[in-house]
């Protein structure tokens, strides 16, 4: 089912003219309302009238969260104060939080954007839906809510904690639909074990999960756990909330509500756009929204964009699974290197303790990567006494980092609990490189 | 016609072998023989000791990648030429030595090895009524 076919089945080239023309009313918009764009604009030599097609969105500038972190708290606000009817806030580990101011416009266009998820995955008036994220400041519970509620199903506002209860009230009123993130999941699904609940007495059909990022094995796991079928949900809170993009029943990748966040793939180091298929910085513009609205902003998130059409005939571009994050991007001999790619391989690894350490360096102007891991106590306490199995984990690591980095690396085994334990991602990247 | 040996793997960094044997004799244990293996970064810190599993415990409790093993023990004469006779048994049989140490106790001559065919290797030395040394006579020698 589609909730709002009009917009979300769209022809291409008639959504292309409905996004320039809104791209023209959002940037007038900020020109004449958000002093920080206006500045921007105009150290670029751009007005309201120089964007007059979608196309024309490359010539505006980009939005950092730094630059949401120095205008704190309402510096990037657009409508005036009394308009504003909803005030959500991200946690802010390092540095201000962010403060997203809504307008009753966008809570109606947020609501309508989350329930075309819904309806995507299958939810309709008569189930009864559970949102299991938290419930405040973050836009996670709020964001699902309003949606339910558009839709006409029956919401059940269970935010966080409390899993035990949570399940019961599942199981004895029937609840269909579930939105939580993916370990809350797996969480609910441990809590079920313990009380002794079946999936055979649940009623659960639909489950909605996002907010960190989750992996196929992830998937099958909370679907036969939990017994429904589990679907993809993104959103920022800078942009919206949830409700940015989507899994349609085909979940080849996650569809976006692109009439209202447009989106763009760009290279994180050049800022250059990326074609369909080809992984890179996810961007959004807002086309639509009145509180805070955004141009160009970098989400940090690596992704890949898709085009080719889908079965289900929607006719927005989908977005793959998060690949990682652009913040902490090394470039090794010109390949774009991520950590979190070095750890999904390590984790591969039943040898290695989940710990690791990348040192990148720079020999006779070759830049190298070395990767130390811990082999674990156990796997050498199976009788080795040679150095056949260190050798054998040495070659079968560099040889699953070659094929996923595209590049060589030095792979070093260190003994048991001699590597640093998480204490922030930058400590496991050392770059000795002096670039002259 | 084993004896237990104690492997650890250590990194090539100051301090590591150290804090082995620090370990060792917080326990009282005492070393009867022991050797390093090393390539540029790593290397395999074997260890024969009058307590070997009371050792295993103890590196094992302390995070230490450690492994207790069976090698073979064989006392030989102390005159010029027997390891090279009491070797050259298993060569003629078409067996390898994966490493090989030796010691002096008590005046014998005392090989320590592994080879690539446990079973193999038994049959050589019965059938050639090689000395082996089980484990329990091994502290008696101390």
């Amino acid at each position: 089912m589609i909730w709002n076919p009009s917009k979300e089945s769209l022809a291409l080239d008639q959504m292309r003219e409905y996004q320039g023309k809104m791209l023209h009313r959002m940037v007038d918009y900020v020109y004449h309302n958000v002093p920080f764009y206006r500045n921007k604009l105009q150290e670029l030599d751009i007005t309201p009238n120089d964007i007059n097609s979608i196309d024309d969105i490359t010539k505006l500038p980009f939005t950092t969260k730094q630059d949401l972190r120095d205008n704190y708290p309402f510096g990037l606000q657009a409508a005036p104060q009394s308009e504003i009817i909803r005030i959500h806030a991200s946690s802010g580990t390092t540095g201000n939080p962010t403060i997203v101011g809504y307008t009753r416009k966008d809570i109606g266009i947020w609501s309508e954007c989350m329930s075309r998820c819904l309806t995507a995955y299958g939810v309709n008036k008569s189930d009864i839906f559970s949102v299991a994220y938290g419930y405040g400041l973050f836009t996670g519970g709020l964001g699902v809510h309003y949606g339910v509620e558009n839709l006409g199903a029956a919401v059940l506002p269970a935010s966080t904690g409390g899993t035990e209860k949570h399940v019961r009230l599942i199981r004895d009123l029937g609840v269909t639909g579930i939105a939580c993130t993916p370990s809350y999941a797996l969480h609910m699904a441990e809590t079920m074990e313990k009380m002794n609940v079946d999936r055979s007495q649940l009623k659960l059909r639909i489950g909605a999960f996002g907010a960190e990022p989750w992996t196929d094995a992830m998937r099958d796991e909370i679907e036969q756990r939990l017994g429904l079928k589990a679907f993809n949900l993104y959103g920022l809170s800078e942009i919206m909330g949830p409700c940015v993009s989507y899994e349609c029943e085909n979940q080849n990748g996650s569809h976006i509500n692109w009439d209202h966040y447009y989106p763009e793939i760009v290279d994180p180091v050049t800022l250059e756009p990326v074609p369909y298929g080809q992984s890179g910085e996810l961007v959004f513009t807002t086309l639509t929204k009145e509180g805070m609205p955004l141009l160009r902003y970098r989400t940090r998130d690596l992704c890949t964009m898709y085009n080719d059409p889908c079965p289900c005939g929607r006719t927005s571009p989908r977005m793959g699974r998060l690949l990682g994050r652009s913040d902490d991007m090394l470039i090794i001999r010109g390949i774009n290197v991520f950590p979190s790619q070095v750890e999904s391989v390590i984790l591969t690894m039943p040898q290695c303790a989940p710990f690791y350490q990348l040192i990148v360096d720079r020999v006779n102007n070759m830049d190298t990567l070395t990767v130390q891991v811990e082999v674990r106590q156990e796997y050498f306490a199976q009788g080795f006494d040679t150095f056949e199995p260190i050798i054998a984990l040495e070659k079968e690591l560099s040889s699953k980092l070659r094929s996923v980095l595209s590049i060589s690396a030095k792979v070093e085994v260190k003994q048991p609990g001699t590597l640093q334990r998480c204490e922030g991602k930058n400590k496991f990247v050392i770059d000795k490189r002096v670039l002259k | 016609m084993t004896v237990n040996q104690i492997s650890i793997f250590i990194e090539n960094k100051s301090g590591t072998l150290v804090k082995v044997l620090k370990l060792l004799k917080s326990e009282g244990i005492q070393l009867i023989a022991s050797t390093i293996a090393d390539t540029a970064e790593y290397g395999i810190f074997r260890i024969i000791c009058s307590a070997p599993d009371r050792a295993y415990n103890v590196l094992k409790e302390a995070g230490v990648a450690v492994s207790l093993c069976e090698v073979f023990a064989i006392q030989l004469d102390d005159v010029p030429g027997r390891a090279a006779d009491a070797i050259g048994l298993f060569a003629n049989e078409g067996i390898s030595i994966a490493y090989l140490y030796s010691f002096l106790l008590k005046g014998k001559g005392v090989l320590i090895f592994r080879t690539d065919n446990a079973d193999r290797a038994r049959e050589v030395i019965a059938k050639n009524n090689l000395k082996a040394i089980p484990e329990k006579d091994l502290s008696l020698l101390l």
